[in-house]
Formats: C-alpha cells, sequence, structure tokens
C-alpha cells in the first residue's frame, strides 16, 4: 500500500515537472493581467499617505532630543532627502559601515533624536494596526527619488565589500530546507503559484528586487519597505530571523542593487 | 487626530477628476487581535463639495477597504475651484481636507 502511494506521488511529481519550463517566458496571460490591474491601483496608490506621514515626521522635533531629522546625512549632505534613496546604500564615515536606507534613518533617530535601538528594532514592521515610524520615513525618502537611476556608490573599499558579502549571502544555503536566496532568485523562469519570479543575477531583471518598494500591500492593507521584504524571504528559507537594519541586510541590499544600477527607480509601490 | 487625506483633482474642459486617497484603519468588527475582536470602526459618510456646495456624498459600510480611494467627476468646475472632503466615522471622529482643482494637461 506505502509503495504503490510512493508511486503514485512520484508519477504526480514526474507529471507535474515539466510545467515551469512550459509556463516559463514572460508572456505570461496571468501577468499580465495583474500588471493592469496594478497600473490601475497605482494612480492612486495609499503609499502616498505613508508617504505624507513620513515627511511630517522627518520635519517634526521628536523623541528625547526634540530634534528633527533635517540635520539627518543620507549621503548627499545633512538634510537632502532629493535623490538620496537612489544612491544607496553607500558607505558612511561616521559610523565606518555601509547602510541602506532605512538603516541609515535608524541611525539618524538613534543619534539625532535620541531613539533607542532596542524600541526601533522590537516591532519594526507594519501590522494591521500599527506602521513603525521607520517605515513612513523610509517611504517619504523612497518617494523622493522616483523617476532617477539607481547609483549605488561602489567607490570606497566597504562598498565594494558589501557587494561581495551581499553576493555571498545571497547564495549561500543553509536552514531545515537548504535554500538559498538564489535557490528561487538566481534561476530564470521560476515562479511561486502564480508569481514569477525574477533571477536577480541578471541586470535588467535584478531592477525588480528593488522596483515597488516601498510598497503597500492591498492584503491587509500594510506598508512595507525593503527591510520587510528581505526579512520575510529569509522567513520562507527558514533561515534564523536577520537582525533589523544590520549592516548584513545592508551588504544583501547592495547586491541587489548594484546588479541593478543604471536603471530607474519609479518610486512607491502597490502590491497584491 | 486623524491623518490628512491626499487629494488630487485635475480639470479637463469642465470636468473635474477627482482621487480621495484616506486614511482611517476601516475595521469591519469580524478581525480578532490576540483572541478578542477589533471593535468596528469604519468611515460613515463622505461628502464633496466644489466651492462649498455639496455635489458628491455618500454613505458607506466597513464593507470598504482600510485606507480607501475614492474617485469622482464633477461637471462645471474650472481651474483654481476648490473641492472639500469630509469623512465622518462611527466613533463621531472627523477629518476634512481641502485642494485646489488644477488644470489638466
Amino acid at each position: 500500500m506505502r509503495q504503490a502511494l510512493m508511486l503514485a506521488v512520484a508519477a504526480a511529481v514526474a507529471a507535474v515537472a515539466p510545467w515551469p519550463q512550459a509556463m516559463a517566458q514572460t508572456e505570461d496571460p496571468v501577468a499580465a493581467d495583474f500588471d493592469k490591474f496594478r497600473a490601475i491601483m497605482e494612480e492612486a496608490n495609499p503609499a502616498e499617505l505613508f508617504e505624507a506621514k513620513g515627511e511630517q515626521l522627518w520635519r517634526t522635533p521628536r523623541g528625547p532630543k526634540n530634534a528633527s531629522l533635517e540635520q539627518c546625512d543620507l549621503g548627499l549632505g545633512p538634510g537632502v532627502v532629493k535623490g538620496a534613496y537612489a544612491q544607496m546604500p553607500r558607505y558612511f564615515a561616521d559610523v565606518d559601515r555601509v547602510m541602506d536606507a532605512e538603516a541609515r534613518i535608524v541611525h539618524c533617530m538613534i543619534t539625532l533624536q535620541g531613539f533607542k535601538r532596542e524600541d526601533l528594532a522590537k516591532k519594526p514592521f507594519s501590522s494591521a494596526t500599527k506602521t513603525p515610524d521607520p517605515v513612513s520615513i523610509t517611504t517619504y525618502v523612497a518617494a523622493q527619488s522616483a523617476g532617477m537611476k539607481l547609483a549605488p556608490q561602489q567607490t570606497h573599499p566597504k562598498e565594494k565589500a558589501a557587494y561581495e558579502i551581499g553576493k555571498e549571502i545571497f547564495f549561500y544555503r543553509a536552514g531545515a530546507y537548504d535554500f538559498s536566496c538564489a535557490s528561487c532568485h538566481g534561476v530564470d523562469g521560476q515562479r511561486i503559484r502564480t508569481q514569477p519570479l525574477p533571477n536577480f543575477t541578471r541586470p535588467e531583471q535584478a531592477i525588480r528586487a528593488i522596483q515597488g518598494w516601498p510598497g503597500y500591500r492591498m492584503t491587509g492593507g500594510v506598508m512595507h519597505t525593503l527591510q520587510w521584504r528581505l526579512n520575510d524571504c529569509f522567513r520562507q528559507q527558514r533561515f534564523p530571523e536577520p537582525d533589523y537594519a544590520s549592516e548584513m541586510m545592508s551588504a544583501l541590499l547592495t547586491y541587489l542593487t548594484v546588479n541593478a544600477q543604471g536603471q530607474e527607480y519609479k518610486g512607491l509601490g502597490i502590491k497584491r | 487626530m486623524a491623518d490628512p487625506m491626499k487629494i488630487r483633482a485635475t480639470v479637463q474642459g469642465d470636468v473635474a477628476d477627482v482621487r480621495v486617497l484616506m486614511a482611517h484603519p476601516m475595521e469591519t468588527g469580524q478581525r480578532k487581535q490576540g483572541g478578542k475582536p477589533v471593535p468596528l470602526h469604519f468611515i460613515q459618510t463622505i461628502t464633496a463639495q466644489l466651492n462649498g456646495k455639496t455635489v458628491f456624498s455618500a454613505d458607506i459600510s466597513q464593507a470598504i477597504s482600510r485606507n480607501p480611494v475614492f474617485a469622482f467627476k464633477v461637471k462645471g468646475a474650472k481651474a483654481g475651484d476648490k473641492i472639500t472632503v469630509t469623512w465622518k466615522d462611527n466613533k463621531g471622529e472627523s477629518r476634512t481636507d481641502e485642494t485646489t482643482i488644477r488644470g489638466g494637461s
């Protein structure tokens, strides 16, 4: 009986196996329909509400030091927001490390406003009832780079090192499923349910790692940033949870952004 | 205090296209958090005015999504006119925002 069942399973797997290749390419009617739907939704993206909220949080004196973030240096000088997101991750001499946008914003909230890292890292992701401040602020900062070309810095040795570390993380297989990021995102024509998965090792597809984030997720109506997106990928791989806004996350974001460099960042996204 | 709405209004000919984004949790009363139902909390009425005259009003229910989007067209509008939108929810909270209609491309 058991053997018969195993055989049945094997037959089912064999029947299903060739299917992903056959369905592989971009001429997928389901994906095309969804793109149409997304285009309609983008005309009035609730992400703009979080952008407005983030701008207000950026300008308002807050925290134990009662300071605004207008002295926060995102790499283009204190207070310069326009275009900063498209040029991150980058090296910051004051902390001697590479930081992505959200990591830098968290850093500014700690140093300028006196917030505590533990408090910010306790519940860093949005829920139905609460959107953490760094998420709204990152949304605001990202929106000010809409329409610009991605130009992550790769001049400082630490920026080059971050790319190499990020690459290693991307291909590092571990966890209960022996997965790596590359298991899903290093191969052409993969899909998860109806979602086609981009191959981030190809420059023309790597943009899809960055595009659309920060994004408003219609499921649950929550705002998410790349920090959440990567965190959730690690959860799906059954990896230990990465530290929020850590150097490791910045390194992985460096790898993904550099692969997509030169391509246009279209701004805030809307997700299924 | 509720967060501001985002209102975009552009006119083509004498018809203005208005899009309103509202920040609201729109709780259905069906959702649970930590085993306890989250109380019903939703926008009940929406009113839109063109230069102070009501042109659109709606009674809506908890079936509308969180952070809802409303779009409508108004005839007889011109660039520079004021669009005012007000919502009121079942807890008695309300919010009013205003924008100036811009000329279309």
